[in-house]
């Protein structure tokens, strides 16, 4: 594995998505999801929120990262309301 | 809702293993790497968010990614019309039929560097066809120190490739339109251009928006057609993101800003990757 030039921080973080995702397949075994619209312009599924609030996130630190002065902590914090409010009423 | 069986997703098992080592496992050391700077296998140093700050304020990467939309719009915009205007006027049956879709699909069949060296030879003054019928026609055409000829030159070499793409999905699309639409609109003696706008487009369109999806992410990271034809020049002006991005990886061997930057030119393709794919299954939803 030291090919991949492991760090502790990307560590965690792929450990953190891949816990997700586990999290993820026990709550839909448990309890599948319906297909519901909230504040996003079209109807979706608890994966899609989860993929969207991703993306969305990565997308905020970029913004973040390239153009402000800002620690990436911060860009971080947000994503967590951001990520948090998609899967609530997204 | 009730789930029967889950024991199916076993069945994706081996796809899974085989995507996870050739995509997931490389992204991830790609990951690795955006966040480090690497001088050899075992010397590399802790950065953060470094090198990402630096490949997004990077002026020759903002015009390189600039020429890549604007070459992947002109791409679609050329492409997209043409394709369907060549599939409303290919013919549906008899012998004609199948030389025309044989002829459609030669270019197709081409390899991409193949392709950049019959358009380099095509538009030189002094051996090509193109270049020298222009240039004898008084037409001062030279793609090697000219932008706007390298330009052209490389736009049109896309359209020569790509159209039948583009065309062959259309045509498999206006064939699928069932007789009774094309009778009914006899019967209203709806004119030819009502038939395109009122039913074969709005029966095209989820043929259409695989072809907009396919030609932006192929347009979007184009490589070889350019490299071969201009070598990305005159000067950057044919430089697209993916070229750039091998300078900076292979060229000057700064692995952790083009690790960064690889990732930056991953998300913007998987954003417009998942509108299009949000807007197919929508429409798919609707129907």
């Amino acid at each position: 594995m030291d090919w991949m030039a492991w760090t502790l921080p990307t560590a965690l973080f792929f450990g953190t998505i891949a816990a997700i995702l586990a999290g993820m397949t026990v709550w839909e075994l448990r309890s599948p999801c319906i297909e519901r619209k909230g504040f996003l312009p079209i109807s979706t599924t608890r994966g899609d929120r989860l993929f969207i609030g991703l993306l969305g996130s990565a997308y905020l630190h970029l913004l973040v990262v390239g153009t402000t002065d800002w620690s990436v902590w911060i860009a971080s914090v947000l994503s967590l309301f951001w990520l948090f409010a998609v899967m609530r009423w997204g | 809702m009730k789930v029967y069986n889950n024991k199916a997703w076993w069945l994706v098992l081996p796809v899974f293993l085989l995507v996870a080592f050739s995509a997931i496992v490389p992204m991830m050391t790609v990951v690795n790497y955006s966040v480090q700077d690497i001088f050899d296998h075992s010397t590399r140093y802790f950065v953060g968010v470094d090198w990402y700050k630096q490949v997004l304020q990077d002026t020759r990467l903002h015009d390189s990614l600039l020429r890549q939309f604007i070459y992947s719009g002109c791409v679609l915009l050329i492409e997209i019309p043409l394709g369907i205007a060549i599939a409303l006027t290919m013919p549906t049956k008899g012998r004609w039929a199948s030389l025309v879709l044989i002829v459609m699909a030669i270019p197709l069949l081409i390899p991409w560097n193949v392709v950049g060296t019959i358009w380099q030879i095509f538009g030189r003054a002094d051996i090509g066809l193109m270049g020298w019928a222009l240039n004898s026609l008084g037409i001062s055409y030279n793609y090697a120190s000219n932008t706007s000829d390298a330009w052209v030159t490389v736009l049109i070499m896309d359209v020569w490739h790509w159209t039948s793409l583009v065309a062959l999905l259309c045509y498999s699309g206006l064939r699928a339109i069932p007789d009774v639409y094309y009778q009914a609109a006899r019967i209203d003696r709806a004119s030819a251009w009502a038939v395109f706008r009122h039913i074969q487009l709005p029966k095209l369109k989820s043929v259409l928006l695989i072809a907009v999806m396919l030609r932006f992410m192929d347009s979007f990271m184009i490589y070889t057609e350019p490299f071969v034809l201009t070598g990305g020049g005159p000067g950057n002006a044919t430089t697209f993101l993916s070229q750039t991005l091998t300078q900076m990886a292979i060229g000057q061997f700064d692995l952790g800003p083009a690790a960064a930057f690889s990732l930056v030119y991953f998300l913007i393709i998987l954003l417009v990757s998942w509108l299009f794919y949000t807007a197919m299954t929508h429409n798919d939803k609707t129907r």
